[in-house]
C-alpha cells in the first residue's frame, strides 16, 4: 500500500512538473524582466518559453513611429547568455547584442511603423558534452513618449 | 478488517494502481512522442553534416518557434493618445453591456473590447470610468475562470492611488500580463488571442471613428490606422494556429473579410539605417515610407470596422 501512495506521488510530480516550470518562467518573468524595463511602460504582453540550449525562438511585432522602445531578453539564471538580433521585414540586421557583450536589453525609435523580427537564441557553449540546459527565456517590450 | 472488505479496497487500490500505469505510460508515450520528434530533429542535424547549408537552414527553420505579438489594449490606447486622438466617452462600449455576454467567444471579445476601454479611459484621466471598466473586465475575466486577474491587494493599490495615472496604467499592464500568462499556462492561447483581437478592433474602431470626420491628409490617426496592416497577418497567423477551436475560426473570417481593404493599401518601406546616439544609447531606425491610401479606401474600412465592432458588442 506505501508504494501504491509512493507511486502516485511520483506519479503526480511528474504530472505536475512541467506546469511549475511553466509557473516559474511567469514569475521570472513578471519579477525580473518585467522590473527591468522601467522607465519604459510594459505593454501588458507575455512571451516567455522554454528553451533548450541551441533552440532559436522568433517573434514578429509592429513597432510604431514617435514611440520610444525597450526591448528586453531575458534569460533565466541557470542558461549562459541569450542572444537576440533584430532584423527588419528585408532580413537586415539592424541590432546585435553578441557585439554588445549579451546586453539584455536595447533601446531605439523608428522613423517608419513597420514590422521587426526579433530573434532569440540560447547558445550552447562550445565542445559541450553535457545534456544541454532547458530554462526561461522571455521577451517583453517598454514604450513611452519620444 | 473483515477479509472480504480488505480484498475488495486491494482490488480498488489495484484497480487505481492500473488505471494510473496507464495513465502514465500514455503520458510517457506522449512525452516520447515530443522527444523522439526531437531526436529525430537532432538526427537531422546530424545528417545535415553532410548535406547543403541551405537544406540545412530549411530543417532547422522548421523546428523554430514562431511567436506573433499584437498590440496590447495598453499599447493600442497609447498610441492613439500619441497620435493626437481625444477622448469621446460615446465611442465606448457601455459597461451596462456586460451582462449580455454569456458565451465564451463573447466574454473573451469583449474582455478585450473593455480593456482597451479601460486603457483608453484611464491615458485621458477619466478616474471613475477606468474603475468602472476595470470592474466589468474583471467579471469578464471571472466568467472565462480566470483566476486571480486583479486580486484583493491589487484592488487595494488601485484605491490607494486613484488619482496617479502612472500606477493606474501599471496596473492595467499587471492585469494584462496576468491574463494572458494564465491562459497560456492553461493551454489556453486561443482564447488569449481573441482577447487581443477583441481590443485590436476596439482600439482599430476608436481611431477610425475620431478620424472619419477629418482629412486623410497628413492625419497622425489616419496614419496609425493604416499601421494595422502589419499587424492584421499576424491575427491572421495566430488565429490560424487555433484550428481546434470553432470560436478563432469564426473570427477568422471576420478578420479575413477586413484583410481584403487592408490589401488595397499598399505601403512602400525604404531601407533601414540604424544610429546610436553615443551618450543615450538609443537607437534610430531612419527610413522613409509612404502608402497609398484613397479617401474611398479609407470609406470602406470605417464601414467594415464599425460593422464588425458593434456585431462584436450585441
Amino acid at each position: 500500500m506505501r508504494k501504491g501512495l509512493l507511486f502516485i506521488a511520483i506519479a503526480g510530480l511528474l504530472i505536475a512538473l512541467p506546469g511549475s516550470l511553466q509557473a516559474q518562467c511567469k514569475q521570472f518573468a513578471k519579477k525580473v524582466c518585467k522590473v527591468g524595463l522601467k522607465p519604459y511602460q510594459h505593454d501588458g504582453n507575455y512571451h516567455a518559453a522554454l528553451l533548450i540550449e541551441g533552440e532559436e525562438a522568433e517573434l514578429y511585432k509592429t513597432f510604431y513611429s514617435n514611440t520610444d522602445y525597450r526591448i528586453g531578453v531575458c534569460g533565466a539564471g541557470n542558461l549562459n547568455d541569450v542572444e537576440f538580433r533584430i532584423m527588419d521585414n528585408n532580413n537586415k540586421v539592424l541590432y546585435n547584442n553578441k557585439y554588445e557583450n549579451y546586453e539584455w536589453k536595447w533601446d531605439f525609435k523608428l522613423e517608419s511603423s513597420q514590422q521587426l523580427k526579433i530573434v532569440v537564441k540560447v547558445p550552447s557553449p562550445e565542445n559541450n558534452m553535457e545534456e544541454p540546459k532547458e530554462g526561461c527565456v522571455a521577451i517583453m517590450f517598454g514604450f513611452k513618449d519620444e | 478488517m473483515k477479509p472480504s472488505l480488505m480484498r475488495t479496497n486491494l482490488l480498488d487500490s489495484g484497480k487505481v494502481l492500473i488505471l494510473l500505469s496507464l495513465f502514465i505510460s500514455l503520458s510517457m508515450v506522449s512525452c516520447n512522442s515530443a522527444n523522439k520528434k526531437d531526436k529525430g530533429d537532432s538526427d537531422t542535424a546530424e545528417e545535415f553534416v553532410s548535406a547543403t547549408d541551405e537544406d540545412a537552414q530549411e530543417k532547422f527553420q522548421t523546428v523554430k518557434r514562431i511567436f506573433y505579438s499584437l498590440p496590447s489594449p495598453i499599447e493600442t490606447a497609447k498610441i492613439l493618445q500619441s497620435a493626437g486622438a481625444t477622448y469621446n466617452e460615446d465611442l465606448l462600449n457601455p459597461t451596462s453591456n456586460h451582462t449580455k455576454y454569456i458565451t465564451n467567444l463573447s466574454m473573451a471579445l469583449n474582455l478585450g473590447i473593455y480593456s482597451t476601454d479601460m486603457s483608453y479611459a484611464s491615458l485621458f484621466d477619466q478616474t471613475q470610468v477606468t474603475l468602472n471598466y476595470i470592474d466589468v473586465a474583471k467579471k469578464l475575466a471571472d466568467g472565462l475562470n480566470i483566476m486571480n486577474v486583479i486580486d484583493e491587494s491589487t484592488m487595494q493599490r488601485l484605491e490607494d492611488n486613484i488619482n496617479n495615472r502612472d500606477i493606474i496604467i501599471d496596473i492595467i499592464s499587471q492585469t494584462l500580463l496576468n491574463s494572458s500568462s494564465y491562459l497560456q499556462e492553461q493551454g489556453l492561447e486561443s482564447t488569449a488571442t481573441i482577447i487581443l483581437v477583441g481590443g485590436w478592433v476596439e482600439g482599430l474602431y476608436i481611431a477610425t471613428q475620431l478620424a472619419e470626420k477629418q482629412s486623410i491628409e497628413s492625419n497622425m490617426i489616419v496614419e496609425r490606422i493604416v499601421d494595422q496592416k502589419f499587424s492584421i497577418d499576424f491575427i491572421i497567423n495566430l488565429l490560424n494556429e487555433a484550428q481546434e477551436d470553432p470560436n478563432a475560426m469564426a473570427i477568422l473570417e471576420d478578420i479575413k473579410v477586413l484583410k481584403l481593404t487592408f490589401d488595397k493599401i499598399e505601403i512602400t518601406q525604404g531601407e533601414n539605417t540604424a544610429v546610436t546616439d553615443p551618450e543615450t544609447k538609443v537607437t534610430t531606425l531612419k527610413s522613409d515610407s509612404s502608402h497609398n491610401l484613397t479617401q474611398s479606401i479609407f470609406d470602406e474600412l470605417v464601414a467594415k470596422v464599425q460593422d464588425l465592432r458593434n456585431s462584436y458588442i450585441s
